[in-house]
C-alpha cells in the first residue's frame, strides 16, 4: 500500500469553481474555460501514488501547478475534486481539529522562501513545529539542537534568521521540518533560491539524511538536473495536468512526448544514466577451467576475439583468440594461466565517470554487480548514444 | 441672499428631529451612562491622585525606566528625564501629571479598543468596508460636533473628555492594526498553518509579533492625537495643560499660553520617542 494516494485531484480557481467542474471534466481547454466563465484550471485529473521511504519529485516551469498541487497534500489549498489517502486515511475527511493534528504530526513542510519567524531564534524557529504541538520547553529545545546539529548548524541556536545566509536559513526551515518527527516531508522548492554550489551542498545532505531517517519526501522543483539527482520517481506537470511519471532512467530514456524531451536537452545524462544502461548483449563467458580448444570453438562460433573469463561468478580476467591459441600450442589444461587483466566499473557507475575510463583505456571494459560479479560488456556505441543522443533518435 | 438651491426636504426640521432625540437620550439614560462610566472614573482619578501626589523625582525615574525598557539606551532614557523635568522647571509640573494622567487612560483605552476592532478588520473584509468610511468620518468631523452631544450626556468633567480623546485618536490605530496584520509575510503565516497552527496560535505567535511595528506606530499616533485633543478637552473641564493654554487665549497672556503650549511638545516628544524607540526595536528583531 502506497504511503501517500491522491486520486483524480482537479483544482479550479474562480468564484464558482463547483460550478464548471463538469465542463473542466469533459475535458475544455484552460483557455476555453478562462474565455467562458473567468475560471482557471490549476490542476486537471491528478493520480499519483507514492510509496513510503521514497523521493518523490513533482517537476514543472512555473504554472505548471507543482506548488498548488504540493499544498494539496496537506489541505494549505483545497481541491475542487479529489482524494488523498495517507496511510489509507482520508484527509479530505479531516475536520478542523484533525487537520490540525494531522499537519503537526504526520506532514512538516520546507518553503521556497524558509517561512521563518524573524522574531524568533534560530532555536526557537526549529523547535516552532513542537511547540504547536504544545511540547514543554525542555523537550523542544533538546529537540531542535538535535536537529540542528544534525543539518550542520551547531553555535547558531541563539542567531535569528536575518543574520544568517540564505542556505543557513533553509537548514533552519529544514531543522525545524525534521523535529516534528512527522514520516512525510513535504519540500516547495526547497533549494530553488539557494545559489548553485549551496543548492548542491543541500541535496548531498538532504540524500545523506535520507539515507539514514527513511521518510516518504515529496519534492518540488523546477529544475530536471535536481529532480534527476534526488528523485526515486518522477512526475512531470504541465499546465496542471501530468504528462509522465516513472523512475528518472524511464524519464531519459522514454520521454512521453515533446514537452518532456525538450526538458531533457540541458540535462546533463551522464549523471543519471549508469554503466547497466550502457551494456552490450549476448555476451559469451569462459571460465578458468574451460579447455583452450573448447574456449577456441566457442570464441569461433560467436565471432569474438575476446571474452570474459569467470571464477565462479567473479570476472578473473579476459582472454583473446591470441592466448587461447598459445595455451593451445603450449599443450595447457585450462586457459587460467594465459588471461590479460581486465579494467571494469561497478554498474552503477554514472556514465559521465564511465567516459573517462572509456577514453583512457583501449581495452574493453568490464561492468560488475554488487559483488564483483560480471555483468556484461560495456558498449561504447551505446555510451556515445545515451551520452548524446542524435535528434533522428530521440524523435 | 435668497438661498435658491431647490429644498428636497425639511433640513431645519431635521436639527430639530435630532436635538429632540438626543435630549430624549439624556433624559432617559444619563443615569446608565453614568454608572456605566464611574469605574472608568474611579481609575483616571487613581491615576491622577497617583501621579500627582508621588515626589517628583520617582516619576522622572520611572519615565527613565520605561524609555530604558523600550530602547535600551542609556543615553534615550536619560533624555527622557531631563525633558520632563522641563515641564516641572517651568512650573507646571501638577497641570502636566493632570494630562499626562489624561493621556495614560484615553491610550490606554485606545488600545483596548483599537487593537481588536484592527484585528476583526483584517479578518473580515465586509467589517472592513463598514469601518473604513466610519474611520474617516471620526477623523473629518469636528471634535466641537460630538463634544456637544457627549457633554449633554455624561456632564462636564473628566469622561467626556476621555470620550472624544478616544473617538478622535483612535483611528489611526486601529488602522494600524489592520494593516500591519493583512502585510505580515503569507509564506511565514502559511508556514505556521502547514505545522498545524490554529488561528489563535496564528494571531499570537505570527501576525501579532509581525504586525507589532505597524501597530506601535498605530499607538504613536493616537498618542499624538490624543495630546492634541487635550486644549480641545479643556473646554469641557478637563483640568491640565489645556487648560492653562485656554486660559492665556481668554486672559490674552501669551507667555501663559506659550510655556504650557511648550510643556504638551515636551510630553508629545516623550510619548512619541518611547513608542518609536519600542516599535524599532521589534522591527529588528531583537532579543524579544
Amino acid at each position: 500500500m502506497s504511503k501517500i494516494e491522491i486520486r483524480g485531484i482537479y483544482k479550479l480557481f474562480g468564484d464558482d469553481p463547483e460550478k464548471h467542474l463538469e465542463q473542466a471534466k469533459a475535458g475544455m481547454s484552460k483557455e476555453q474555460m478562462l474565455a467562458d466563465n473567468g475560471h482557471t484550471i490549476g490542476l486537471r485529473d491528478i493520480s499519483l501514488s507514492i510509496e513510503a521511504g521514497s523521493i518523490f519529485v513533482i517537476m514543472g516551469l512555473s504554472g505548471s501547478g507543482k506548488s498548488t498541487l504540493i499544498r494539496h497534500f496537506n489541505r494549505l489549498i483545497e481541491p475542487t475534486a479529489g482524494e488523498i489517502l495517507v496511510d489509507g486515511q482520508n484527509v479530505m475527511e479531516l475536520g478542523t481539529r484533525d487537520l490540525e493534528t494531522f499537519r503537526q504530526q504526520t506532514m512538516s513542510m520546507v518553503f521556497q522562501r524558509f517561512g521563518l519567524l524573524p522574531h524568533h531564534s534560530v532555536l526557537d524557529n526549529a523547535a516552532y513545529g513542537l511547540k504547536i504541538q504544545g511540547k514543554g520547553r525542555k523537550e523542544r529545545e533538546e529537540k531542535a539542537t538535535h536537529w540542528l546539529e544534525q543539518v550542520g548548524l551547531a553555535g547558531f541556536e541563539q542567531q535569528f534568521p536575518h543574520q544568517l545566509s540564505g542556505g543557513m536559513q533553509q537548514r533552519v526551515g529544514l531543522a525545524r521540518a525534521l523535529a516534528t518527527d512527522a514520516e512525510i516531508l513535504l519540500m516547495d522548492e526547497a533549494f530553488s533560491a539557494l545559489d548553485p554550489l549551496i543548492r548542491r551542498e543541500m541535496q548531498d545532505q538532504l540524500l545523506a539524511l535520507q539515507a539514514k531517517l527513511n521518510k516518504t519526501i515529496v519534492f518540488i522543483t523546477h529544475d530536471l538536473d535536481e529532480a534527476l539527482r534526488l528523485g526515486n520517481r518522477i512526475a512531470i506537470l504541465k499546465d496542471g495536468e501530468l504528462v509522465q511519471e516513472g523512475t528518472p532512467e524511464d524519464i531519459l530514456l522514454h520521454p512521453a512526448n515533446d514537452y518532456v524531451q525538450s526538458f531533457l536537452q540541458d540535462v546533463n545524462r551522464g549523471k543519471v544514466l549508469t554503466a547497466s544502461h550502457a551494456l552490450s548483449r549476448g555476451s559469451l563467458t569462459l571460465t578458468t577451467r574451460t579447455q583452450p580448444a573448447k574456449a577456441l570453438q566457442l570464441l569461433q562460433d560467436k565471432a569474438r576475439d575476446y571474452a570474459p573469463v569467470l571464477d565462479g561468478k567473479a570476472l578473473r580476467g579476459v582472454i583473446t583468440v591470441a592466448s587461447v591459441q598459445k595455451a593451445q600450442a603450449d599443450g595447457a589444461r585450462d586457459i587460467a594461466n594465459y588471461l590479460d587483466d581486465v579494467t571494469s566499473v561497478p554498474a552503477d557507475t554514472g556514465l559521465d565517470e564511465v567516459l573517462g575510463h572509456m577514453l583512457r583505456e583501449q581495452q574493453p571494459l568490464a561492468v560488475t554487480g554488487e559483488n564483483g560479479e560480471f555483468v556484461g560488456w560495456l558498449s561504447r556505441s551505446k555510451v556515445s548514444e545515451l551520452v548524446s543522443p542524435t535528434p533522428e533518435e530521440s524523435q | 441672499m435668497s438661498d435658491n438651491f431647490p429644498q428636497v426636504f425639511d433640513a431645519r426640521g431635521m436639527r430639530h428631529s435630532i436635538d429632540q432625540f438626543v435630549e430624549g437620550l439624556v433624559t432617559n439614560y444619563a443615569d446608565v451612562l453614568e454608572t456605566i462610566s464611574a469605574p472608568f472614573l474611579h481609575m483616571l482619578v487613581w491615576i491622577e491622585q497617583l501621579l500627582r501626589t508621588a515626589p517628583w523625582w520617582s516619576v522622572v525615574i520611572a519615565v527613565g525606566v520605561i524609555a530604558w525598557l523600550a530602547s535600551r539606551r542609556i543615553l534615550m532614557a536619560l533624555g527622557m528625564a531631563l525633558m520632563l523635568c522641563v515641564v516641572g522647571l517651568l512650573g507646571l509640573w501638577d497641570q502636566g501629571m493632570q494630562t499626562l494622567a489624561l493621556m495614560i487612560m484615553s491610550t490606554a483605552i485606545s488600545v483596548i479598543i483599537g487593537i481588536p476592532v484592527g484585528i476583526m478588520m483584517s479578518r473580515f473584509s465586509w467589517l472592513r468596508r463598514i469601518m473604513l468610511p466610519v474611520l474617516d468620518v471620526m477623523q473629518t468631523m469636528p471634535g466641537f460636533v460630538y463634544l456637544i452631544p457627549v457633554v449633554m450626556l455624561f456632564g462636564l468633567g473628566k469622561i467626556p473628555a476621555i470620550i472624544a480623546t478616544v473617538i478622535y485618536a483612535v483611528p489611526p490605530l486601529i488602522r494600524l492594526t489592520d494593516l500591519g496584520i493583512r502585510l505580515v509575510d503569507q509564506d511565514v503565516l502559511e508556514a505556521s498553518r502547514a505545522f498545524g497552527a490554529n488561528p489563535r496560535q496564528q494571531l499570537f505567535g505570527v501576525q501579532l509579533p509581525l504586525a507589532l511595528p505597524n501597530i506601535m506606530a498605530g499607538i504613536n499616533q493616537t498618542t499624538m492625537m490624543a495630546l492634541s485633543m487635550v486644549v480641545i478637552a479643556s473646554m469641557i473641564g478637563a483640568r491640565g495643560l489645556g487648560q492653562e493654554v485656554l486660559l492665556g487665549i481668554n486672559r490674552l497672556e501669551v507667555g501663559r499660553g506659550l510655556l504650557a503650549g511648550t510643556a504638551i511638545v515636551v510630553l508629545a516628544i516623550i510619548f512619541d520617542r518611547i513608542t518609536q524607540a519600542y516599535g524599532k526595536r521589534q522591527t529588528a528583531g531583537g532579543n524579544s
